[in-house]
């Protein structure tokens, strides 16, 4: 390490394993989230929802409700409606009820919310509400909602004929058949990735506060995206957004659940208007899991072309997407099912094609992107899970296969077939570090002789790499506000600082990481800066946090603010100098005299220089704010490789071993990458082990709290090896970063279930539907055949 | 120090229970509804924040708090059913001066990441050091495993406990 770096690492700069800044309120019990805000005079409001998913509202008599005392308000559809507020403009051109006055199209629908001195009164006032409902027949998948005679669901939409949203295609359909006609092999893979919820433990929540002397909203929100937030209440109430204040407090977790715009929001700040009082929404875990942004639910299925020597020759894929009652999911709008074509974005194909239709159901509206950059966690499952199945049907090792199909580290910048440019990775590297860490031959040897004992051992590879950090602006927008992101830095006169951005952390760290790049682009101590996000008053207009857009956007709009600063500080460097800046040098926190290096000012006094000591003509102060519209994606790669042993008797399966190889280029704080790691990997765990959430098919939740939705606890999570060898700088970003926040739950999944088929091996099973329960498995082993997890499920048993 | 948790609760609308307790070695005395949950009393009429509810249901264990040394998920109990009994919440861990070992522990180790699980696996976690100063990583998963983290993975969380474990060891 040379001694910059070393200086830099004392400091809290790049690279520095930093403790984190927000731990000291967080461990004391401290932290403000939603929930903790009261505010003088402030109400409770509790959310009447349907208990059927598809049926049309005959009456709502709520008279019962406003006669319980402490009640202050009884909304209602009809009441809506006469504000032009019972419907809502979604994230992706749709519209989604707010309150339902026509129908109800999903189980937990909102269809009234009492306003009340206390949450407890608010609930019995939501239990007095008379609704009479006329059940209507119910969809639960694509195949039933393109179905002869189903019934169409969003009817309020001029023009719906049947239930299809939308039909979209990318690639090269001709030169994809073209390439199946001269393969000498053709694989076939089909699949359903199954509805999950991002579910963080804090449930979402708002509080809203109008005041009418100044005609100010202030709204308290459990968002990952407050700006966003600002313009669609702009938008949908109508308000000026100047007089919008969106804050979104501490955050107890997100992964894409705290993307979209809820009823639950708007109704809050309704109230807040009528009553000229704050009015606080609190959402119980239950109405989190059945009425908000799920994830997933698509099933795809895909072909590849192979010449027998093992070179992959076309991808051909459909994809058919379940979005709900309404399609509300925020996607980029060029992009109607995300970046799901970044599908084998690190092999070397020449030619692919991917269809995809979007339909509704009567299940809650989302296809959010969990711990997710939209869609590339399907997408990634379904091309390693296909991978895997290719390589068995040509009869070739699994690393093998990856390693002859990868796209080499001499291709890059290299074009994948559905238009994405790939800029840097050693993906051969990343691979031999994960199967030494592993001890791939040892263990296919272990397995063998295991196997002839009746032991059934396998062993799983995910081999990836996603795409990070939308924008470009040129390609990623939502509802056409381009996917850029904002920083502010103020360096006060002492050389202490604040830093804002247009980003909202969820527990990502940003009041750590982003001091350490101002303090390396800078050299002011991490300890000095401070930082604030999630205040739409006071930090600088972006897109939020999500998609590991943070540190790809958000950090590097940070480095090019700080450098902004520096510019302006070597100026005031010259001026004490008494130089001319062509003759000045920088080191870390020191700009000096070329000629005479032991002559030199710090940033600080530069700082203080600023305020107290400027040249003539210039502008005093030492701020300034920088939006940073990224030239690409960033492209991280990573290598996630399972060991499982699999109960034959009982379907039951043990994690023996897991190897995470990720390079996600330089790391700002390993110690915080890694914890996002470790997240990622459970969560993909939790996916291929027991997480989903299904229906009957009456379109009933099943999964609608935590004993039917399970999560893994401490006692089930396996432990995680962890690899940081090989790192590969991104060469557009300003500091060489990539994401990382979601890339082992993107990639992560498939590695488990591999590892499981690949214990099954023999049995001729292609695929079991995740997750993988212990009777599934068992029916997989018992019966030799495919297990589908599609809803419904069977409620006779 | 009485805590009028609903307004007509005291108008006479609702019955009223009187109920005495320590929280964190002070003497309260409160009048509340008798179906009052635990964490509602202690979150909103003693203002103690840092008791978290995540699912009101008895799952996720973030409203964790120490009942006469026991760790109780307060969204389960009835805030009757703590008349004549010690409470100790996140708050009460740290002195003025200085942290308890759990708390430096969960920093040093990375154990918490949006930090909304946190009190309750704090609370879970001095449960287990009191009655066992030197558990193994066994020990912790099992003793943790009514308290679900969405962050972290549990890996950092284990590591946290058995840092602070060695510490009050050498204390």
């Amino acid at each position: 390490m040379t001694s910059q770096a070393l200086d830099e690492i004392k400091i809290g700069g790049l690279g520095a394993s930093r403790k984190r800044v927000e731990d000291n309120r967080f461990i004391r019990g401290k932290g403000s989230y939603t929930d903790d805000i009261t505010l003088p005079g402030m109400l409770h409001m509790e959310i009447l929802r349907s208990p059927l998913a598809h049926a049309r509202i005959k009456s709502i008599d709520a008279s019962k409700a406003w006669d319980i005392p402490g009640v202050h308000l009884v909304l209602t559809g009809e009441m809506m409606a006469t504000r032009n507020l019972a419907w809502m403009p979604t994230l992706s051109y749709d519209t989604q009820a707010v309150l339902a006055t026509d129908k109800v199209r999903f189980q937990g629908q909102e269809v009234a919310c009492v306003i009340a001195d206390d949450p407890y009164i608010a609930k019995d006032a939501c239990e007095a509400i008379d609704v009479e409902y006329e059940p209507l027949p119910v969809i639960v998948n694509p195949e039933q909602a393109v179905a002869e005679g189903a019934p169409v669901i969003r009817d309020d939409k001029e023009g719906q004929a049947g239930n299809v949203i939308y039909d979209w295609e990318v690639g090269d359909a001709d030169g994809t058949e073209r390439a199946f006609a001269a393969a000498d092999t053709i694989s076939r893979l089909q699949l359903h990735y199954p509805r999950s919820h991002p579910s963080p433990i804090e449930c979402c929540g708002s509080i809203a506060d109008f005041n009418r002397a100044t005609s100010k909203l202030t709204v308290y929100m459990t968002t990952q995206a407050p700006h966003i937030i600002r313009a669609a209440v702009a938008l949908v109430a109508e308000l000026p957004e100047h007089m919008i204040r969106i804050i979104s407090p501490d955050i107890g977790g997100g992964f894409g659940n705290k993307v979209p715009v809820y009823p639950g929001y708007v109704c809050s700040i309704l109230a807040s208007i009528l009553l000229e009082r704050p009015v606080k929404w609190i959402e119980d875990k239950s109405g989190n899991l059945i009425s908000t942004g799920f994830a997933r639910d698509i099933y795809l299925d895909g072909e590849m072309a192979l010449r027998q020597d093992g070179k992959i020759l076309a991808v051909r894929m459909h994809a058919d997407a379940d979005h709900g009652a309404f399609f509300s999911d925020a996607q980029p709008s060029k992009f109607k099912i995300g970046l799901l074509h970044s599908t084998f974005a690190c092999y070397d194909i020449p030619v692919a094609h991917l269809t995809a239709r979007g339909t509704y159901s009567n299940k809650a509206p989302g296809g959010v992107a969990y711990r997710c950059s939209f869609r590339v966690t399907e997408a990634m499952f379904f091309q390693e899970r296909m991978i895997q199945a290719a390589a068995t049907d040509l009869g070739m090792d699994q690393a093998e296969f990856r390693r002859m199909n990868f796209v080499r580290d001499d291709q890059f910048p290299h074009r994948t077939p559905f238009g994405f440019l790939l800029d840097s990775g050693q993906y051969g590297k990343c691979l031999e570090v994960g199967l030494k860490a592993v001890g791939y031959e040892d263990f296919r040897r272990q397995q063998a002789e295991a196997r002839a004992r009746g032991r059934l051992l396998g062993l799983g590879i995910s081999t990836m790499t996603e795409p990070l950090g939308a924008g470009n602006s040129r390609e990623y927008d939502i509802l056409g506000i381009k996917m850029f992101d904002s920083a502010e830095l103020k360096v006060h006169m002492t050389g202490k600082a604040i830093v804002r951005t247009g980003a909202r952390g969820q527990g990502q760290g940003h009041e750590t990481t982003w001091a350490q790049i101002v303090s390396h682009e800078l050299g002011i101590p991490a300890e000095d800066v401070v930082v604030e996000e999630g205040d739409t008053d006071t930090a600088p207009f972006g897109m939020g946090t999500y998609a590991s857009r943070s540190t790809p956007v958000a950090g590097a709009a940070v480095a090019m603010v700080a450098r902004k600063i520096r510019a302006k500080a070597r100026r005031l460097a010259a001026h004490l100098l008494e130089v001319s800046e062509e003759d000045i040098e920088w080191e870390l926190g020191r700009f000096y005299v070329r000629s005479a290096p032991d002559r030199g000012v710090t940033i600080q006094e530069c700082a203080m220089a600023a305020y107290s000591n400027m040249p003539d003509g210039m502008e005093p102060g030492l701020e300034n704010t920088a939006y940073y519209d990224p030239p690409n994606l960033t492209w991280p790669f990573a290598v996630y490789i399972v060991t499982v042993e699999v109960d034959p008797e009982t379907g039951v399966w043990d994690v023996l071993n897991t190897v995470a190889v990720d390079d996600c280029g330089v790391r700002i704080n390993p110690m915080i990458v890694e914890g996002q790691i470790m997240g990622g990997l459970t969560e993909a765990y939790a996916m291929a082990n027991m997480q989903f959430i299904t229906f009957d098919a009456e379109g009933n939740c099943v999964g609608s709290n935590y004993m039917d939705y399970l999560l893994p606890t401490a006692w089930e999570t396996p432990g995680f090896e962890l690899h940081s060898e090989v790192v590969t700088p991104c060469p557009h970003h300003p500091i060489g970063a990539k994401g990382i926040g979601e890339c082992a739950a993107v990639g992560g999944p498939a590695a488990f279930v591999n590892a499981v088929i690949d214990a099954i091996s023999g049995t001729g099973v292609r695929n079991i539907d995740m997750p993988l329960l212990p009777d599934r498995v068992w029916e997989a082993i018992k019966f030799r055949r495919d297990v589908s997890g599609a809803p419904p499920v069977r409620t006779d048993d | 120090m009485t805590i009028l948790v609903n307004d007509d609760a005291a108008e006479g609308e609702v019955p009223v229970r009187r109920i005495r307790f320590t929280v964190n070695g002070q003497r309260k005395v409160a009048e509340i509804e008798p179906r009052l949950l635990l964490s509602h009393l202690i979150r909103r009429g003693l203002g103690l924040t840092g008791t978290h509810m995540g699912c009101d249901t008895t799952n996720c264990g973030a409203c964790t708090v120490l009942v006469d040394g026991k760790a109780v998920k307060s969204c389960t109990m009835l805030a009757v059913q703590a008349d004549g009994h010690d409470i100790q919440t996140v708050e009460g861990l740290a002195t003025a001066s200085e942290l308890h070992p759990l708390q430096e522990g969960f920093k040093d180790e990375h154990g918490l990441q949006c930090g909304f699980c946190t009190p309750g696996m704090m609370m879970a976690a001095k449960a287990l050091l009191d009655a066992n100063p030197d558990p193994t990583e066994e020990d912790v998963r099992w003793a943790l495993s009514g308290n679900l983290c969405r962050c972290t993975g549990y890996q950092n969380i284990v590591k946290s406990v058995l840092w602070a474990a060695e510490k009050l060891r050498e204390a």
